[in-house]
């Protein structure tokens, strides 16, 4: 079962959660990102692509299932605008064993932030606005999973 | 040939519409040539494409290359590299 969202409205992750926990799969490994609120950051705008975007998490979720052995993946990106502390993106893998679940959401969480049409923009209390930039570290992390 | 162009965060910001459609001369022949027509064109293509290394983009919704040629495109998006997660 493979659910993916792209979704300006709250992630409800309890309930996300309660689908992993009546599938009866033997583990379950999560990832939550969720806006940090340092510098004064008062607003964290997602821009995204209305096709791409979705076709982008669509593609990564089959890869993954592709790769591991996995019997539930749940992938939730939030789009438009937040603030801190509310929930960015959920990433929930299931799968007989551990090391299948916990890779596959590390893979996950490490694609999409170099292979998905989403933009990060910051609104801080003093009035300036940017839009965030690449970190060199994410394209490394990215690129281990294609050796 | 009509090109439909949809812009993307700062390049959008920067090119003040989310989308347009333009009639391409016939020697633009990829990406990259069309981040030139575009920075040539007016003040804010100058300013959204001064960098195009900066830029990536998207053909009939499949992320390409900037050497990528344009022929049977029918839409080109322009972006900055992603920063979702």
């Amino acid at each position: 079962m493979i659910r993916v969202a792209v979704q300006p409205a709250a992630i409800d992750v309890v309930t996300e959660l309660d689908l992993h926990d009546a599938g009866g799969h033997g583990a379950s490994a999560s990832f939550i990102g969720r806006v940090r609120g340092d510098d004064g950051l008062t607003e964290l705008f997602l821009d995204h692509h209305p096709a791409m975007t979705a076709a982008g998490l669509a593609n990564l979720a089959h890869a993954a299932a592709d790769r591991w052995q996995l019997s539930a993946l749940t992938l939730i990106h939030r789009v438009g605008p937040m603030v801190p502390g509310e929930t960015i993106v959920f990433v929930l893998t299931s799968s007989p064993h551990r090391a299948e679940a916990l890779a596959a959401c590390e893979f996950l969480i490490d694609r999409l932030k170099t292979d998905v049409m989403l933009w990060k923009r910051e609104s801080f209390a003093d009035g300036h606005v940017r839009w965030v930039e690449p970190r060199e570290g994410d394209e490394a992390r990215a690129e281990k999973w294609d050796r | 040939m009509l090109l439909e162009i949809a812009y993307f965060a700062w390049v959008r910001e920067r090119m003040g519409v989310a989308d347009e459609t333009v009639d391409l001369p016939a020697n633009i022949a990829d990406v990259g040539a069309l981040l030139a027509w575009l920075a040539a064109r007016d003040a804010r293509g100058q300013i959204a494409f001064a960098e195009p290394q900066r830029i990536r983009a998207a053909i009939d919704g499949v992320m390409m290359g900037l050497d990528t040629p344009l022929a049977g495109a029918r839409e080109v998006a322009l972006f900055p590299p992603v920063t979702g997660g």
